[in-house]
């Protein structure tokens, strides 16, 4: 009965691996939850659940599965302020058992409407009426393992309300891609060289050693610079317009590249649809708010690895004509694919990353300008296998 | 049962809710590392300094840096010393433990009753970090390579992490402790914090207060959500102008004490005009 939670949650899609379930079996012979679904449910989650973003999906399933064990909402007045009352301490029972009073819930819930219809006076203390500190099947505060808590404890939530309150919905993330994968992806975007600038940190062994026995055995000891990432990455990001549907996994790439701190250096810039004398500083594409393009093509220098990452869906004049630029008042000279030959040229090593699924490349909308910068730039789909070969593309000597 | 000794029930300068008191007890319990997240300003550090002393024991931090090294908390092998020791024959060379100084973490293994070790920002050292620490905090003992010894912990200490979900955590890791997601106080909550630290506040500043910042809060769009300590800051100001009640819903005075990105104040003051924005992005 109770392993069928277990797989209950990883059917909902949580990943609860054996060794936790186990820990949370121990926790429970351990005593740690008194039997109350509230503290039930905290103990699952703190055990079970491992990031603020899964609590959502945790609390769904948990009110599904226990949603049958509700406190009765119709209890006559006089039994409510009996109970919320004058509670009766006693010392901690150690005696957990768990795994069976679901069974028998109907039955509890049953006896509990004629418990309701028979009970006459305040109980406390007991094992038969409802009422508090007592071990009797229904009431709070009592020691039953196995019972109906009716109100009490200051509280007036039990776990399932709790739990289905969902209020953890707002971290929710549905998208399988988090930024870890991404990073973990970018990280073998690096060429290491100890020929950089920065402090000699590390003992250089065998050079100590040469050193010292050149002095006659005289200790010189050696330092090294320690080797550094070299790369410098350059990306181009397509925002706005059509690249809104894709703008969450966009800023899940910006934020994976910007939290890597293992580049060199970093610089970012956002186009709209495609390249032309300007480059936007901003996402948000405002007029003005740019560099020329020309200025990144002759200050940065060739080293600099290129990321485009952009549907490269749009109106073929976009690309192939002068005044394409799809922004009304801005007229560009040079169509817009000199202007990414112009990158190709500078920068050797390129990729473009495109967040339409690769299978829809050849017949999408925008299919002719893909296919025509795909003859430009190598492309890969924006995930993380994508990424990963792109990234490999980006490394190659050649 | 001695265990009951052992029960976390806060401290008076610290108050902690139900949810997270179980979390503790059931990381003390389970002898498991308790993973604390949530946003900066809810009181992470502070929780490990009241379990220290509510419990009466000694804390150690180990606070983690964007250079940190697993390494340094377990020991750190001073080679240069011992070649420069044996190069004017000072002391014992021969004696290699005296050159093997221990960690944070290697002194929490060691200590002769049980710590709190509290691992302090994990999220900010490297991405490999956790997953470097895994066998320590698991078995809570390490191999000292250069001295052929293994260091065993006497009395597993009480192990508290908090990260700010600046980076992701490796699922290996994140397996293997109790996690705990603090919330941010709801607006009730929120009074008796502010209470705690100004007594004297008007009630009726403090309601508009309240109102302002949960609306500015519950705008998705900003970034950098103004946390506790920018709200008492803000009080503060407004209580030091003495700035008339009416104005703090309508005009956000002092805004830049609540939000520090120009881009944020310029979202937010159009949301408030118009209900919405269409800035989306990043």
């Amino acid at each position: 009965m109770f392993i069928s939670f277990f797989y209950y949650l990883r059917a909902r899609g949580l990943k609860v691996s054996l060794d936790e379930w186990l820990s949370l079996i121990e926790a429970l012979d351990k005593g740690l939850c008194k039997a109350s679904l509230l503290e039930f449910y905290h103990l699952c989650r703190s055990i079970l659940v491992k990031s603020e973003t899964e609590y959502d999906k945790f609390d769904l399933a948990f009110a599904e599965f226990f949603k049958n064990i509700k406190t009765p909402e119709d209890i006559p007045d006089e039994i409510w302020e009996w109970l919320n009352s004058d509670i009766r301490t006693r010392d901690i029972n150690d005696k957990v058992m768990f795994d069976s009073f679901v069974l028998e819930l109907e039955e509890l819930q049953k006896r509990l409407q004629e418990r309701i219809a028979e009970q006459k006076e305040r109980h406390d203390g007991g094992n038969y009426w409802i009422g508090t500190g007592g071990t009797s099947t229904m009431g709070n505060s009592g020691f039953n393992e196995r019972g109906i808590r009716v109100g009490g404890d200051g509280r007036h939530k039990n776990a399932v309300q709790v739990a289905g309150e969902r209020n953890f919905k707002d971290f929710r993330q549905d998208n399988i891609l988090n930024i870890r994968q991404f990073q973990m992806a970018l990280r073998k975007l690096r060429q290491f060289s100890s020929r950089l600038d920065g402090a000699k940190t590390e003992l250089d062994i065998d050079a100590t050693i040469d050193e010292t026995c050149e002095h006659a055995g005289n200790l010189h000891i050696v330092w090294e610079k320690p080797r550094k990432n070299t790369v410098k990455l350059l990306l181009l990001f397509d925002s706005d317009g059509s690249m809104m549907p894709y703008s969450t996994l966009c800023n899940q790439l910006f934020q994976a590249v910007s939290k890597s701190n293992h580049f060199k250096d970093l610089k970012v810039y956002y186009f709209h649809n495609c390249i032309y004398e300007h480059l936007y500083t901003s996402p948000y594409c405002i007029r003005g708010e740019w560099i020329d393009t020309e200025w990144v093509l002759s200050n940065l220098s060739s080293e600099y690895k290129v990321i485009f990452i952009g549907d490269a869906a749009m109106a073929p004049s976009e690309l192939m004509s002068r005044g394409g630029n799809c922004y009304v008042g801005l007229y560009n000279e040079m169509p817009g694919i000199e202007w990414l030959m112009r990158f190709k040229k500078k920068y050797p090593k390129h990729i473009w990353l495109n967040p339409i699924p690769e299978s829809e490349w050849e017949y999408t909308y925008g299919y002719i300008t893909i296919e025509k910068i795909k003859e430009i730039f190598p492309m890969f789909e924006l995930t993380i296998d994508g990424l990963e070969a792109g990234i490999k593309k980006l490394l190659v000597s050649r | 049962m001695t265990k009951k000794m052992n029960l976390f029930r806060g401290s008076s300068d610290y108050v902690v809710s139900d949810e997270l008191m179980h979390a503790v007890n059931v990381a003390i319990a389970l002898q498991k590392p308790l993973l604390i997240k949530g946003e900066p300003g809810t009181g992470k550090t502070m929780l490990a300094e009241s379990i220290s002393q509510a419990l009466n024991k000694r804390l150690i931090i180990w606070n983690i840096k964007s250079t940190t090294k697993a390494q340094e908390g377990l020991y750190v092998y001073d080679t240069v010393q011992r070649l420069y020791d044996s190069q004017f024959g000072e002391g014992n060379v021969a004696d290699i433990k005296k050159y093997i100084k221990l960690g944070r973490l290697g002194e929490a293994f060691t200590a002769d009753e049980q710590a709190v070790l509290l691992i302090d920002e994990i999220d900010k050292a490297d991405l490999e970090f956790p997953n470097d620490l895994l066998w320590e905090l698991d078995k809570m003992e390490f191999y000292i390579n250069e001295t052929k010894e293994t260091v065993k912990t006497i009395h597993r200490p009480i192990v508290i992490i908090t990260s700010n979900a600046e980076k992701e955590l490796p699922d290996a890791f994140l397996r293997r402790c109790i996690f705990h997601y603090i919330e941010f106080p709801d607006q009730e909550k929120m009074e008796e914090i502010v209470k705690v630290h100004y007594g004297d506040v008007d009630n009726k500043l403090l309601k508009q207060a309240m109102e302002a910042f949960y609306g500015i809060r519950g705008m998705k769009e900003i970034q950098k959500k103004p946390s506790t300590s920018e709200l008492l800051d803000w009080l503060q100001a407004l209580m030091l102008s003495g700035i008339s009640i009416d104005k703090i819903k309508k005009e956000i005075p002092y805004v830049g004490v609540l939000l520090k990105k120009n881009q944020d104040i310029d979202t937010m003051y159009e949301i408030k005009e118009k209900g919405y924005t269409l800035k989306r992005w990043i």
